[in-house]
């Protein structure tokens, strides 16, 4: 496409940018703390949010520029297997309601700040804490790589990316200012942005549902069409309904994605910024309003179909941008891609703060120098961060777009190997550290052997092609599919009881608990342990 | 100490509805009845939000 008739959307799109960027170093000023040099400030904007700011920026930080762009491609590609982020995003909020204020209590109780921390006092064991910080941070990586195929996808439709390196230039200067910012401000700056993030994303859906349905002649004829192109394909799979071999896979699906969501280090970094457990709590029912706009965006997929959208050479993501050129005035698609490219600025902000908070944290402070000052490790967390942030970049520009998805669906599976230690910790102490470590070996192990046998003819490719594992090689006679996590994840359960049986019998010495159970029920104002530490030594 | 027994109402068990109604695909993988041109697969997983957001809010409220 050629730059020249997109000149209105990219003048607009730049205008928004640079306002939401200077937002970011404001930041800094926001709510002033007397001293940003710890990660309690730096890291978790002070751990003093309320349910509004918490309720954009979790919101912002979840439902992510990736998500808005890649679901309407999966249902523009296969439809209804799509939709699986729908029931995910409903079932999320009550199965992690009493996790997450559990997490949040215990956390306030010992001045923890990532889901090793936890680990690291809960079992006694370095080892196992250092296994789930790194598990955090390779699921984390190549995420923050996607919320550039956020950008790009946005950047290709007004036609100013494609090949070369000076093509790639915006998407570079775009993320040497957001780290920029992150490095001055902290979660401050993700934080602020949210705010003009949600209010542009949720006046371009509401638009986008009312108005492109309209243009298109309604939603019956939306989904008469999207029927048609699936009917007409050879694919098994596809159609606008799930048929008998993709069920098991839709809602296994939908909740191991759910299991794993509040386990990826960024959300957890958003809870454990929000002030108190109501806060949590209200926002664990205020959320689901980004699921129902989720379940709007995810239709734009057949919209796109009914539009006879396109995608710009192979790459399905482009669609929602695609459909949104086609059928919007020129500012207003300058605004909707605004909306998109500011929406991938918040999540990668708030994943690099949690992967370099991880970095800091269990790896610096356990093994490099565990003396650290509160100055030294939000210094470290800093530089981590820019580092994070470069990787992402040459991720996207050195490497094949193709493999950051890949990595991150093998994200989605590995980040659920710390389910057992991190949320059924939260509950009880029973796992022997030996079992959990042998269990996350094996979920990890099993895991990638189940995606690397995991083929897809579509995108031709003979392994790593999806989630959804094929129940026939188990040697079951049948032609459904499975969710690789779901089963890596059992088997990780079933390694950690036995392990922690035998470990248990061979009498092999557990961790020391740093818990007792009232810290799981703390609250804004109980003590902190650091407090009862200084109150005894004087 | 305080709040001990704040993790134990009764109440969180209703948080199992909402979890376990969204993942029961036979409930709406059909296409009728449509609502307002929606098919049932639809339109009623978007109405799984509402009684996700119910069940929430009044656990939230029962314990707090």
């Amino acid at each position: 496409m050629n730059p020249g008739e997109h000149v209105t959307e990219i003048v607009i799109f730049t205008v928004l940018f640079l306002v939401v960027s200077g937002m970011g170093f404001v930041a800094a000023r926001w709510r002033r703390p007397q001293d940003l040099a710890s990660l309690n400030e730096w890291g978790l904007g002070g751990r003093n949010f309320g349910s509004w700011i918490t309720w954009f920026l979790v919101g912002g930080d979840l439902y992510t520029a990736y998500t808005f762009v890649a679901v309407p491609a999966l249902l523009f590609g296969a439809g209804a297997t799509g939709f699986f982020a729908v029931p995910y995003t409903v079932i999320v909020y009550p199965l992690v309601f009493l996790i997450l204020i559990r997490l949040w209590s215990v956390s306030h109780v010992h001045s923890l700040v990532t889901p090793a921390d936890f680990v690291r006092v809960r079992f006694g064991s370095p080892t196992l804490a250092l296994l789930v910080a790194i598990t955090g941070i390779v699921a984390t990586m190549p995420y923050i790589a996607l919320q550039l195929i956020g950008i790009e996808a946005v950047l290709k439709t007004m036609g100013i990316a494609g090949s070369g390196f000076l093509s790639d230039l915006p998407l570079i200067i775009a993320f040497v200012i957001l780290a920029a910012y992150t490095y001055q401000s902290g979660l401050r700056a993700p934080a602020l942005i949210a705010f003009v993030k949600d209010i542009l994303i949720y006046l371009v859906i509401l638009v986008a549902i009312i108005y492109i349905p309209a243009r298109l002649g309604g939603w019956e004829v939306i989904f008469g069409r999207a029927q048609e192109k699936f009917a007409a394909t050879p694919a098994q799979g596809d159609g606008i309904l799930l048929n008998a071999n993709n069920q098991l896979q839709y809602f296994t699906l939908a909740l191991g994605s759910a299991l794993a969501l509040f386990l990826y280090p960024h959300s957890i970094t958003g809870v454990l910024a929000s002030k108190n457990r109501n806060v949590i709590k209200r926002n664990m029912s205020a959320l689901p309003a980004y699921s129902l706009l989720l379940g709007l965006i995810a239709l734009l997929g057949y919209m796109a179909i009914a539009a006879g959208v396109k995608p710009i050479g192979t790459d399905n993501n482009t669609v929602v941008p695609v459909l949104f050129d086609q059928m919007f005035p020129d500012w207003f698609a300058g605004i909707a891609f605004a909306a998109v490219g500011i929406g991938a600025l918040v999540p990668a902000a708030i994943m690099s703060i949690a992967a370099a908070n991880l970095f800091t944290r269990n790896i610096y402070r356990e093994y490099i120098n565990p003396q650290a000052t509160d100055a030294q490790e939000a210094g470290v967390s800093k530089l981590t961060s820019l580092v994070v942030k470069v990787g992402a970049v040459l991720f996207i520009l050195l490497i094949d777009p193709q493999f950051s998805i890949d990595l991150q669906l093998i994200g989605g599976v590995i980040i659920l190997q710390t389910l057992p230690s991190v949320a059924i910790g939260l509950f009880t102490r029973w796992f022997h550290k030996a079992g959990l470590i042998a269990g996350w070996v094996a979920g990890m192990g099993g895991g990638l052997i189940l995606l690397y046998n995991i083929s897809n003819p579509a995108i031709k490719h003979a392994h790593f092609g999806g989630s959804a594992f094929p129940l026939a090689k188990l040697g079951l006679d049948t032609k459904m599919t499975i969710y690789a996590g779901f089963l890596a994840l059992l088997l990780n359960l079933i390694v950690a009881v036995a392990g922690t049986l035998i470990a248990r019998a061979a009498k092999v010495p557990d961790g020391p608990d740093g818990t007792r159970p009232d810290h799981f029920t703390a609250d804004e104002g109980d003590p902190r342990v650091k407090d009862l530490d200084l109150s005894s030594s004087t | 100490m305080p709040g001990n027994n704040r993790d134990r109402s009764p109440w969180y068990w209703l948080l199992l509805v909402p979890i376990a109604v969204p993942l029961m695909t036979f409930l709406y993988n059909a296409t009728e009845p449509t609502l307002f041109g929606f098919p049932l697969f639809y339109w009623l997983q978007l109405a799984f939000i509402v009684l996700g957001v119910a069940t929430t809010t009044l656990v939230y409220r029962m314990t707090k």
